[in-house]
């Protein structure tokens, strides 16, 4: 049995509104492989992006992480006190947030960012050994050495994001959780800051879970994809599976939405709309949309359980 | 084909004032026409810092040209008086990217829709008005007793753009500029716009401009294709043919970058140096510094057009034994418009567009 | 063409009832922009129920015998000249206010327009209003408004203080309410409504005013402000209506007649508390409205 080195376990992340508490994540479960390339696929509303946050402690009032276990190499997460919590950050399980590029210090240049990173979780070395250990992670992630003595807005918007990953790989984490890297960028520069990506974690024998929304981007890199919906996790299959058999039905059409560069066809929208999260709809929060729907999908949640050799659904139909 | 909305020429250079020294160059020598007899789609492929959302600029006449023209029914936009200004506004239509900007947060979404109507004077009463206005939605597919009445922040993202496209509808215009429409829309929602984009160009005639990133909805709803590499043509001609073969480097090189929502991985591993910004004085094709196959004459001139086949224009020495193309008569390679129909849903690759071969 | 179907996320049109509960949870949040009405509200039935319950003709010079501490008979006392100092100050707040307000509403007028007009039109006319905004701007004020006010021969009015004082009071308002409308000037929704074919002072009045009908509120209560305090200013150094009762006189015939030195405490305190009364009413009203204005400041919901 392969060891998982994140497993989460019935996760629950509630936002307290003036209007009620909304369930932006419920009762998640999932696990992370070593070196395993998981996706997190989901509409804006879904969920994933406070997923990511609960998984690093890192939702902050209105939000409260209700319930559920984090457990990392075995460590449960949710027992550590928050001064242990922040060591863990980073050097244990590091986030390249979204937008990360973007919030890279202006008047500070790369170096002192890195050097920064590594300060604060007590790294205490000479400054020409903190120097070559920049001067590594830059190599490593593709990019020149004299980018460390540069201030972000010298840098392209993929050369900031590799520098990014560089602050995020810094002290060799286990996990690397990526939430839309690559959003803001150009096609051909996403690519290679995925490639940059895969090769960090490649050495690093680490895991990575990338949050995101672009079928397109997941199906490259992952090997196994979860896809949320309305903050519940509807399906985890490998990613081979997610693309030519998709259990869940929101799975199926959201495929069948992407258009295609292959052939020329007719555009298959999925109609409706996403809920509002503090307004679910009773029993399976898809079946107003489901093609497939029966009247069990109205009134009872189905259960994410296995459907298959590696794969679960939430689906009364499976 | 009498043209109706015409760019001819079109070159904008920002900056190089008394206190900007540096100037970029944002679109160089571009020329497109759209046919005034029978509605088309052309798709404009870029990517930041190509030029697209400047040519948008332009042909909204928003922003005036360096050098060149746009003309709409034949008259400079620049010459025009207020009443062909009144007809210009009223014929070309725009849906602009971002859905949350365009809305006024002080009104109700109403706004948008009741302005237009009441400047253009499309009803005479506010009963007419308002059946105007529910016949333009429900053609987008919303229902407006959930949609008028409402803020823009009790929307989502994908009502508030398509309410912008029945905006776009009500002025029943002939060309719409559809600048990237979806790339801020959720996944399950662009193929809904899309389809509605679509269908004004099948069932009303109207055609349009989409201009995007995104290669794969280009390639659905556009039947010519311009791709655009840092303010010049890189490739044009019918999108089949550049979209399967594509023939300039740049076209390859973007194409094999995007990542295709598939079971099998295409991603090969190769790794381009990363573009600086163009400007002017910088002699030569603007993809020679990443081009792996460039050479001496790609760093002195730029490539004219070459015809490789009737639909097809590429912009690059590799193919200089083609004949050779005045940039003003790019839109000769376009194939003619005749929109694909839209089939019933069924398994894909039923699309039976009319195009020639390759 | 597809159908919606049935939309599970139909959101509920903003509706009437609960209005007042809102107003209340805002007013425990915005606490300033209570406790600002609250003082200004005061300040109005001071004068208001005084003006019922008061003769106010006692303001004048020679009403009552002079110099009387507080007493049940003139509960704020009198001066040297025999004027009542309830009266005197139930007649003269209203006229300060006044001034203020038409010093302040007629600033804010003027800058406004010229601020839009500035903003959206740019070019020329812009550098034009922003450069005499400036070079106004580095002129000392009180200097100038002392220079009119005593090149005026006759006596001066209150309505005439008003004028002088708004003669300055533009400049600020322009400059920053230009700023303002020159970020929303790039919106799109701006753009849009260029598309869809209305004009400059259409956009003007009907895109980008309302947008910034808080910030115009506080920049109002502000220059109100500032207004009270220049013409009190010029009336403390003589300058003001000489007749007239109001809070600026009353302290200016107080430094006359020394009042402070002679132990006349009663005299200078009235004027006095009431002024901190309006400033501190009007400095909470600002700061409430600020936080309305500018949504960064507020608190988190």
């Amino acid at each position: 049995m392969i060891a998982d080195v994140l497993r989460v376990q019935g996760l629950v992340v509630h936002y307290h509104t003036p209007l009620g508490a909304v369930r932006a994540a419920d009762n998640i479960t999932f696990g992370l492989r070593v070196e395993e390339r998981l996706g997190l696929v989901g509409e804006s509303g879904s969920g994933k992006s406070t997923l990511a946050l609960a998984i690093l402690r890192m939702i902050k009032p209105p939000g409260r992480i209700e319930g559920g276990e984090i457990w990392l190499d075995g460590l449960n997460l949710m027992t550590l006190s928050e001064e242990e919590m922040r060591q863990v950050r980073l050097a244990r399980i590091a986030m390249i947030p979204q937008g990360s590029m973007n919030s890279l210090n202006p008047v500070m240049r790369i170096r002192a960012q890195i050097a920064d990173a590594l300060r604060d979780h007590g790294v205490r070395l000479p400054k020409r050994e903190v120097d070559e250990r920049i001067r590594d992670l830059l190599h490593s992630v593709g990019l020149r050495p004299d980018v460390a003595s540069m201030f972000p807005h010298e840098l392209s918007g993929g050369m900031k994001q590799r520098a990014c990953i560089a602050i995020a790989i810094s002290l060799r984490p286990r996990v690397i959780i990526a939430d839309e890297p690559t959003s803001a960028l150009d096609v051909v520069v996403q690519k290679q800051v995925m490639e940059t990506l895969a090769r960090v974690q490649k050495e690093l024998e680490a895991s990575v879970i990338l949050v995101g929304h672009d079928m397109g981007l997941v199906a490259q890199f992952v090997d196994r994809v979860g896809i949320m919906y309305a903050g519940k996790l509807v399906e985890v299959s490998p990613v081979r599976d997610v693309f030519t058999q998709p259990l869940h039905p929101y799975t199926r059409l959201l495929i069948a939405s992407l258009p295609s560069l292959q052939h020329k066809g007719s555009f298959q929208g999925i109609p409706g709309l996403p809920p509002l999260l503090r307004d679910l709809p009773s029993g399976c929060a898809f079946h107003p949309r489901c093609p497939h729907a029966v009247d069990r999908c109205r009134t009872e949640v189905p259960r994410f359980k296995e459907a298959g050799t590696a794969s679960w659904a939430a689906c009364h139909l499976l | 084909m009498t043209p109706l909305l015409e760019a001819r020429n079109l070159t904008k250079i920002f900056g190089g004032g008394v206190f900007e020294r540096k100037q970029t160059v944002a679109l160089e020598d571009f020329s497109i026409s759209i046919d005034g007899d029978r509605p088309s789609v052309t798709a404009v492929v870029g990517e930041s810092g190509s030029g697209k959302t400047t040519l948008a600029r332009l042909l909204l006449g928003l922003v005036t040209p360096t050098r060149g023209q746009v003309l709409y029914n034949g008259r400079d936009l620049r010459t025009m008086g207020a009443p062909d200004w009144k007809v210009f506004r009223h014929d070309v239509q725009v849906i602009f990217q971002d859905p949350y900007e365009v809305y006024n947060p002080f009104y109700r979404v109403d706004h948008v829709l009741t302005t237009p109507v009441a400047k253009f004077k499309l009803a005479a009463t506010k009963a007419a008005a308002r059946t105007v206005i529910e016949d333009a939605l429900r053609a987008v597919g919303l229902r407006p007793e959930e949609t008028l009445g409402r803020f823009p922040h009790q929307l989502s993202g994908g009502q508030r753009q398509r309410v912008m496209v029945a905006r776009a509808l009500l002025l029943k215009p002939r060309v719409i500029l559809a600048d990237e429409p979806v790339s801020m829309v959720d996944a399950s929602m662009r193929a809904t716009i899309l389809a509605s984009l679509r269908a004004m160009t099948v069932e009303r005639g109207i055609s349009i401009i989409y201009i995007t990133h995104d290669l794969a909805t280009a390639y659905q709803i556009g039947q010519n294709i311009v791709v655009l590499y840092r303010g010049s043509v890189a490739e044009a001609g019918d999108v089949e043919c550049v979209v399967k073969h594509p023939q300039h480097p740049y076209t390859q090189l973007l194409i094999s970058s995007i990542p295709v929502a598939s079971a099998e991985r295409t991603w090969t591993t190769e790794m381009v140096a990363d573009p600086a910004i163009r400007v002017t004085g910088q002699d030569g094709c603007t993809f020679a510094d990443r081009c792996p196959s460039a050479t001496s004459p790609c760093l002195q001139t730029p490539p004219p057009l070459f015809r490789t086949a009737p639909h097809r224009a590429v912009a690059c020495y590799l193919y200089q034994s083609a004949p050779a193309l005045r940039r003003e008569e790019m839109v000769a390679v376009f194939a003619a418009p005749v929109p694909p129909k839209a089939e019933p849903s069924g398994p894909p690759g039923s699309g039976e567009a009319q195009h020639a071969g390759v | 063409m597809e159908r919606a179907p049935a939309s599970t996320r139909i959101m509920p049109a903003v509706s009437r009832p609960g209005r007042l509960a809102a107003a209340m949870r805002y007013g425990r949040r915005n606490l300033s922009l209570v406790v600002g009405i609250v003082l200004l509200l005061a300040l109005v039935l001071f004068v208001g129920i005084g003006h019922v319950l008061v003769d106010v003709s006692k303001a004048r010079p020679l009403s009552a015998p002079a110099l009387q501490p507080p007493s049940l008979e003139y509960p704020f006392g009198t001066d040297r000249q025999g004027r009542d100092l309830l009266a005197t100050m139930v007649a003269g707040t209203p006229l300060t206010l006044r001034i203020g307000f038409i010093a302040g509403f007629l600033g804010v007028g003027i800058g406004s327009i010229l601020a839009f007009v500035a903003a959206y039109y740019r070019g020329t006319l812009d550098a034009l209003i922003r450069g005499i905004a400036d070079i106004g701007l580095t002129v000392p004020g009180l200097l100038v408004l002392i220079i009119i006010a005593v090149s005026i021969k006759e006596g001066l009015t209150v309505d005439q203080m008003a004028v002088i004082v708004a003669s300055l009071a533009w400049l600020n308002p322009t400059r920053t309410i230009r700023a303002q409308v020159l970020t929303l000037r790039e919106r799109s929704y701006v753009e849009v409504a260029r598309l869809s074919g209305m004009s400059g002072p259409e956009i003007i009045v009907k895109e980008l005013m309302p947008n910034l009908l808080p910030y115009l509120g506080a920049t109002l209560v502000n220059a109100v402000s500032n207004a009270i305090l220049a013409s009190i200013g010029l009336e403390v150094l003589g300058l003001g209506p000489i007749e007239s009762p109001t809070l600026g006189m009353t302290l200016y015939w107080v430094n006359y007649n020394a009042a402070l030195i002679n132990g006349w405490w009663w005299w200078w305190t009235a004027p006095i508390v009431i002024i901190l009364v309006v400033f501190l009413g009007l400095f909470f009203l600002t700061v409430g409205l600020d936080e309305i204005a500018n949504p960064r400041l507020r608190r988190a919901v």
